[in-house]
C-alpha cells in the first residue's frame, strides 16, 4: 500500500446538501469562528470535533440560523443549502429552521403529552387534520424508534419518559416536520452508555432519510456514526475529511494530538 | 469580649482548638434575636386578626351584607360598599393585568437585553412603585377627572358635565397604575422562569417568535402570572388612598350604574366611619364589621393565589382541596 500524501485528496462528495464559505461568527467584538468553509454530504453524517470552547455549537448554530436568536450575534459569509444562500436578505430565518432542525445538548420536551410535542411543528405548519397529524406522529416516532415505547401512552407528559427516550422524543418531534438536514449538539452527552447506544444507531439509521451533521466530544462516536469528520481548534476548521482516515492518517498535527488525547 | 478566633497567616496547618466552636455566643444571640422578631410579627398579626374577627364577627349578618346603610350609616348593612369594591377591582384588574402582561412580555421576550427604551421602562417601573399611593390619588384627580374627563366632555358632551367628576372608571384607573408594577414584576419573573431550552426547542421547529411566546411561554408561565396578578389586585384592592379623591363616595345608597357614576367601597367606608361618624360607639360595629368582610374578601383573593401557584408547581393535586 502507497504511503499517503499527508493531505491527502478525498473522493468528492456526491451531493453537496450545504455548503459554508468563509464562515464567520461574531459575540458582540468577539470572534467565535472564523472563515469557516465546510461541505456537508447529503445522507451522510458529519461529525464536528473539537476542544470545548472552539466554537462547534456556534457553527452548528449558524447552520439553521438559530444564531438569529440570539442577542448581539453576527454573522458573516455564506451559508448554503442546495446551492440556495440561506442568510440572503430575502430569506426568511424561521423558513430555514423548518428545512434544518435541530437537536440539542439537552433533552428539552415541552411539558406537554408525548403526541402533542411531536404534532407541535405540523400544527405550526398549519395542520390541522387529525387523521394526518395521527399518520405523521406515528411515522416520526418510528423513525425515532420510540414508537414501540410510546404508542400506549401517547396522551401522557413528555416529561414523564426516560432520558434517553426524551432525547428520542426530541428527534421524533424535530423528525415530524421532515427536515432535510438534522443539526445535532452533542446529542448523547447526558445520556448513559446503553441510551447513548440505542441513539447511535438511530443516528446511522436516520441517514437514510437526512443528513446529519453531529457535534460531539466523543472519539469513539464520531468514528462509530460518521463517514466525515471535521476537526474544530480555536474557532478555525483545521481539518476535514473522511471519518476513518481523519482518525488514523489525520493531516494536521493538532488533529493528531487532539484525536491521541493530548489535549482537550 | 469575642468568641472568634482568626488563624494568622503562615500558623501551622492545624492549630490547637481549630476544631472548637467559635460561633456559640453569637449564634445563640443571633437565633434569639431572629426567633423573637418572628414570635412578634405573629402576635401582632394575631392580635390585629382576633380583634378584628372578635369584634366584627358578631355583626356579621345576612341582612349586613345585602342591606344598605341606614340611619346615618349607624346602621344597616353595607351591600353597596361591597358591590361597589368588587366593581371597581373588577374594571381595576381589567385596565392593569392586560397592560402589564403585556409589558412583561415586551420586556423579557422582545426587548434587546441592552435597549435603552427597556431600560427606562425598568427604572420607570421601579419609581412607579415607590410612588406613596395617595400621589396617585392626586395624579388621578389633575389628570383623569379633570384633563381626560373634561376633555371627554368638552368634546362628547358639549361642556356638559358627564366624566369630569370622581366616577368609577376613574378610580379604577388611578388604582390600575398603582397595581401596574406589581404585574409587570411579577409577570417578568413567571415569564424568566420559563426555560431558555424551550423556547430554542420552538424556534428550531420553525415557530416564528410570536408562536413561541403563545403556545409555548405564556401557558408555562400561566400559573405564575395569575398568582402575581390576583397578589397584586388584592393588595389593590384594601387602598384607599387613591379612589377617596377620584371617585369613591362617602354615602351613596343605591348601586353604580354606569362608569361615570361614584360608588361606595370597603375601604373607604372603614375611613369614614372610623373618621367621620356622628356617633363613633354606634358605628363601632359596623366599623369592624366592614373591616371584616374586607380582610375575608382579600383573604379569598390571596388563597385563590396560593391555590393556583401550588397547582400550577403540581405539588398539590387539584382533588386535595
Ligand atoms: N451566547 C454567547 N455569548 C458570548 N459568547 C459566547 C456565547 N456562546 C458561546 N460563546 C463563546 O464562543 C466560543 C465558542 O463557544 P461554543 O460554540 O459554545 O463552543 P463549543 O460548542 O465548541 O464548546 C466560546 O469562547 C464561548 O465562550
Ligand atoms: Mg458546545
Amino acid at each position: 500500500m502507497p504511503a499517503h500524501p499527508r493531505s491527502s485528496p478525498e473522493l468528492p462528495l456526491v451531493v453537496v446538501k450545504m455548503r459554508t464559505r468563509g464562515l464567520s461568527v461574531f459575540y458582540g467584538e468577539k470572534q467565535a469562528v472564523h472563515e469557516v468553509d465546510l461541505d456537508v454530504g447529503g445522507n451522510q453524517v458529519t461529525a464536528l470535533i473539537g476542544p470545548s470552547g472552539c466554537g462547534k455549537s456556534t457553527f452548528l448554530r449558524s447552520l439553521n440560523r438559530m444564531n438569529d436568536t440570539v442577542d448581539g450575534v453576527r454573522v458573516t459569509g455564506e451559508v448554503e443549502l442546495d446551492g440556495r444562500p440561506i442568510y440572503a436578505p430575502d430569506v426568511d430565518p424561521v423558513v430555514v429552521r423548518r428545512h434544518v432542525g435541530m437537536v440539542f445538548q439537552r433533552s428539552n420536551p415541552f411539558p406537554k403529552s408525548i403526541f402533542d410535542n411531536v404534532a407541535y411543528g405540523l400544527r405550526i405548519g398549519g395542520m390541522k387534520d387529525k387523521a394526518e397529524l395521527a399518520i405523521r406522529v406515528e411515522k416520526a416516532l418510528r423513525h425515532a424508534a420510540l414508537w414501540d415505547e410510546a404508542k400506549d401512552r401517547l396522551h401522557d407528559s413528555g416529561l414523564g419518559l426516560s432520558g434517553g427516550q426524551q432525547q428520542r422524543l426530541c428527534i421524533a418531534r424535530a423528525l415530524a416536520v421532515e427536515p432535510e438536514v438534522l443539526l445535532m449538539d452533542e446529542p448523547a452527552s447526558a445520556l448513559d452508555p446503553i441510551a447513548t447506544a440505542r441513539l447511535e444507531d438511530l443516528i446511522s439509521e436516520l441517514r437514510e432519510h437526512l443528513t446529519i451533521v453531529i457535534v460531539t466530544h466523543n472519539m469513539q462516536q464520531a468514528a462509530r456514526v460518521s463517514q466525515r469528520t471535521a476537526f474544530f481548534y480555536m474557532g478555525k476548521l483545521i481539518e476535514v475529511g473522511e471519518t476513518q482516515r481523519m482518525f488514523t492518517r489525520p493531516g494536521e498535527q493538532a488533529t493528531e494530538d487532539y484525536i491521541s488525547g493530548r489535549f482537550g | 469580649m469575642t468568641t472568634f478566633s482568626l488563624v494568622p497567616p503562615g500558623a501551622p496547618a492545624r492549630p490547637a482548638g481549630v476544631f472548637t466552636r467559635r460561633d456559640g455566643l453569637v449564634d445563640s444571640l443571633l437565633v434569639a434575636g431572629t426567633g423573637s422578631a418572628c414570635v412578634l410579627m405573629l402576635v401582632m398579626l394575631g392580635v390585629v386578626l382576633l380583634d378584628i374577627v372578635v369584634g366584627g364577627g358578631r355583626r356579621l349578618s345576612w341582612e349586613f351584607l345585602t342591606a344598605a346603610p341606614t340611619h346615618g350609616m349607624t346602621a344597616g348593612g353595607i351591600f353597596p360598599a361591597i358591590v361597589g369594591t368588587a366593581l371597581l377591582t373588577f374594571l381595576m384588574t381589567f385596565a392593569a393585568v392586560p397592560a402589564g402582561v403585556a409589558t412583561a412580555v415586551y420586556l423579557t421576550e422582545y426587548a434587546p437585553s441592552n435597549s435603552p427604551l427597556a431600560r427606562g421602562v425598568r427604572v420607570a417601573i421601579a419609581n412607579l412603585a415607590g410612588v406613596p399611593s395617595i400621589v396617585f390619588g392626586l395624579f388621578g384627580i389633575g389628570f383623569f377627572v379633570t384633563t381626560l374627563g373634561g376633555a371627554i366632555d368638552s368634546v362628547l358632551f358639549g361642556g356638559e358635565l358627564t366624566f369630569a367628576q370622581p366616577s368609577l372608571i376613574w378610580a379604577a384607573l388611578t388604582l390600575s397604575l398603582l397595581t401596574l408594577p406589581v404585574v409587570v414584576v411579577a409577570t417578568e419573573e413567571a415569564l424568566r422562569s420559563v426555560p431558555q431550552s424551550l423556547r430554542d426547542a420552538s424556534l428550531a421547529l420553525g415557530a416564528t417568535r410570536l408562536e413561541t411566546i403563545t403556545r409555548i411561554v405564556l401557558p408555562e408561565a400561566m400559573g405564575g402570572i395569575l398568582t402575581g396578578a390576583i397578589l397584586a389586585v388584592s393588595r389593590g384592592a384594601g387602598e384607599v388612598a387613591p379612589i377617596m379623591f377620584t371617585g369613591a363616595a362617602y354615602f351613596l345608597p343605591r348601586l353604580p350604574s354606569h362608569l361615570n357614576d361614584s360608588f361606595m367601597n370597603l375601604g373607604y367606608h372603614v375611613y369614614v366611619l372610623a373618621t367621620q361618624s356622628p356617633d363613633v360607639e354606634k358605628t363601632k360595629p359596623i366599623l369592624y364589621g366592614t373591616a371584616l368582610v374586607l380582610l375575608l374578601l382579600t383573604f379569598l383573593l390571596n388563597l385563590v393565589a396560593v391555590i393556583m401557584r401550588s397547582r400550577s408547581r403540581g405539588k398539590v393535586k387539584p382533588a386535595q382541596f
